[in-house]
């Protein structure tokens, strides 16, 4: 409908699971704090929605919570924009058609935008209705820090 | 000498939506046992709820499914405004259509093209169909995109969506801001019809089930929010006696609860239900449709529950277009609402099925009790049975075929408990020496 916005940021997660919420908690953080013309959004994880999101921008920053086996609280980054992602790190997402996969399909079907990096969060616990564990809260402020960087540079 | 086990694991550490586990004993060509096992968040929600202001009720339930949160809301609104008396027509009703048809194409388009179509054309995801197939995958996600808008702009927001509230709506759109929606949707159009004819063609197991049937029927509509409860078996009742013909066991295996029909058993919810109950409310687009794809008024191949959902995708469609051709500015996004002592009861169809909820009020208006029936739990025996069937029709297979066609099966009904890809942990005996 409207022009796409040149770089989107895409926090996944269900912001009542505990350190599921990891995601949704670094998009928040982020707002206002990054170049006019980044579109932060806040999304389940649904992989079809992500690449609705994506459709169009030059570059797109996934940030997302993940079952690795890395200590809690670790941050991966993950450059997809060339290669796939990772099979070790195919896993990374809590949700079942998740992030990997919808970078892998927006790939296959040349809809991935240019620059494409993920930022997956390990974490701890997943229960209804929890909060961060401090481990991961503690990630969720490093991850946002890292990313103001990062895009920063891009713009 | 115990009995030769073979055991199948997949890898569901990393999913917390759902996953599931079957296992099944085979003896000299049989199967003696088999039970399906849905490992569903414990019932978190119905306890969070007491104590609560009815007014929360929307916002706590859409929490409940990422892929169905305006199912949840919709069956909590309609059983709160019962139990205080009130209803809601006009515009505002339309409204609730319309936000009801995006999540059906949103959820029906991720299922048909996502899910299920990979199962039938022999790739092992989503990924590597869209490799082979890239136009078709491309056809679904603008005709899913549509689905996401509608729900965006009548819920406020793709996550947890909160514009919708007892009463009606927070805020209400505008005529003018439908006008990018219709032309999307026009756009779209063509797509869903060629779902229905893409999906007629794929190559259906035989398999034919003798469901009893269980959907809601309203006088003049598909359904979405209202009508009676109603069956193949005959049952005939408003949603407040739900409670007297459907009973919850909790099964040991399963944190699920497994609904059945009071001294009878196992039924169905869902598109194959929707469409079986509900064929001669169908308008004629889409009932043409149907013919076309080879659709009878009933369908019990639970494998063409692929194509009733494209049948089901192009009348949301339609049915979207109708509302916002008609749709007129309501006075206020509410009605007005007086707390009242009272219990309530409301039945809606979310894309896979029934979703039941049940309310009991103080008089100040705070939830005492709360009861939610997920179409997941209503639907997990007729899942069972479906899967001893197929299990039966092909003991020749390997157990990894064997897996495959199981989780085949499952996505017959459920897209949440099969969201992944690899999703079923199959444990298949087939006794000592097999």
């Amino acid at each position: 409908m409207s022009a796409p916005p040149r770089c989107v940021v895409l926090g996944v997660g269900n912001p009542d699971r505990g350190d599921d919420a990891a995601g949704p908690i670094v998009a928040r953080a982020l707002r206002g704090r990054l170049p006019d013309g980044v579109a932060v959004i806040e999304g389940s994880g649904e992989a079809t929605a992500l690449i609705a999101h994506m459709d169009g921008a030059a570059a797109v920053f996934l940030i997302d919570a993940c079952v690795s086996g890395a200590p809690p609280g670790t941050v991966h980054r993950v450059d997809a924009s060339a290669a796939p992602v990772p099979e070790r790190l195919r896993g990374l997402t809590t949700h079942g058609f998740g992030v990997a996969a919808a970078v892998e399909l927006a790939r296959a079907v040349g809809q991935l935008p240019p620059r494409c990096v993920i930022y997956a969060i390990e974490g701890a616990a997943f229960e209804t209705g929890a909060a961060l564990s401090p481990a991961v809260a503690a990630a969720a402020a490093e991850a946002a820090r890292a990313l103001c960087a990062e895009i920063g540079q891009t713009e | 000498m115990a009995a030769k086990t073979k055991t199948i694991k997949t890898d569901y550490l990393a999913r917390i939506e759902g996953e599931a586990a079957f296992k099944v004993v085979v003896r000299d060509g049989a199967v003696r046992s088999a039970e399906f096992k849905v490992f569903e968040p414990p019932r978190f929600f119905e306890a969070l709820l007491r104590g609560r202001a009815f007014g929360e009720a929307p916002d706590i339930t859409s929490r409940i499914c990422g892929i169905c949160p305006i199912a949840y809301q919709m069956s909590a609104v309609h059983a709160i405004e019962a139990a205080l008396g009130v209803t809601v027509g006009g515009p505002l009703r339309e409204l609730r259509r319309l936000i009801y048809c995006g999540e059906w194409i949103e959820s029906h388009t991720l299922h048909v093209y996502l899910l299920h179509a990979p199962d039938f054309l022999g790739f092992d995801s989503a990924i590597h169909m869209a490799r082979a197939h890239g136009e078709t995958v491309k056809r679904g996600l603008a005709l899913k995109k549509v689905g996401n808008d509608i729900v965006n702009l009548l819920g406020g927001r793709e996550i947890h969506p909160i514009n919708v509230r007892v009463g009606g709506f927070y805020r209400v759109p505008r005529r003018r801001e439908f006008a990018p929606l219709a032309e999307a949707l026009k756009r779209v159009r063509d797509i869903a019809l060629d779902t229905v004819r893409w999906t007629s063609k794929l190559d259906f197991p035989d398999l034919e089930r003798d469901y009893e049937y269980v959907s809601l029927r309203h006088p003049d509509e598909y359904p979405f929010n209202e009508g009676r409860i109603v069956s193949t078996g005959g049952i005939d009742i408003a949603a407040s006696e739900y409670a007297q013909h459907f009973e919850e066991v909790h099964v040991k295996r399963s944190t699920a609860l497994q609904s059945r029909i009071v001294g009878r058993g196992a039924y169905l919810t869902g598109p194959l239900a929707r469409y079986s109950l509900n064929f001669d409310r169908l308008p004629p687009a889409a009932r043409q449709a149907a013919k076309e794809a080879g659709l009878g008024p009933v369908c019990t191949n639970p494998y063409r529950s692929i194509v009733v959902r494209a049948v089901e995708t192009l009348y949301a469609v339609d049915e979207a277009l109708r509302i916002i051709a008609d749709y007129q500015e309501p006075d206020r996004p509410a009605v007005a609402l007086e707390p009242r002592a009272g219990i309530g009861c409301a039945a809606t169809e979310a894309p896979r099925g029934m979703l039941w909820h049940r309310y009991r009020l103080e008089a100040d208006g705070s939830i005492a009790e709360a009861r939610i029936v997920p179409p997941t739990s209503q639907n997990q025996p007729s899942i069972e049975g479906d899967l001893r069937a197929c299990v039966e029709s092909s003991l020749d297979l390997d157990d990894e075929a064997l897996r495959l066609r199981c989780e085949q099966t499952i996505r017959n009904h459920d897209p949440c408990i099969s969201c992944s890809t690899h999703f079923l942990r199959l444990e298949i005996d087939r006794g000592q020496g097999a």
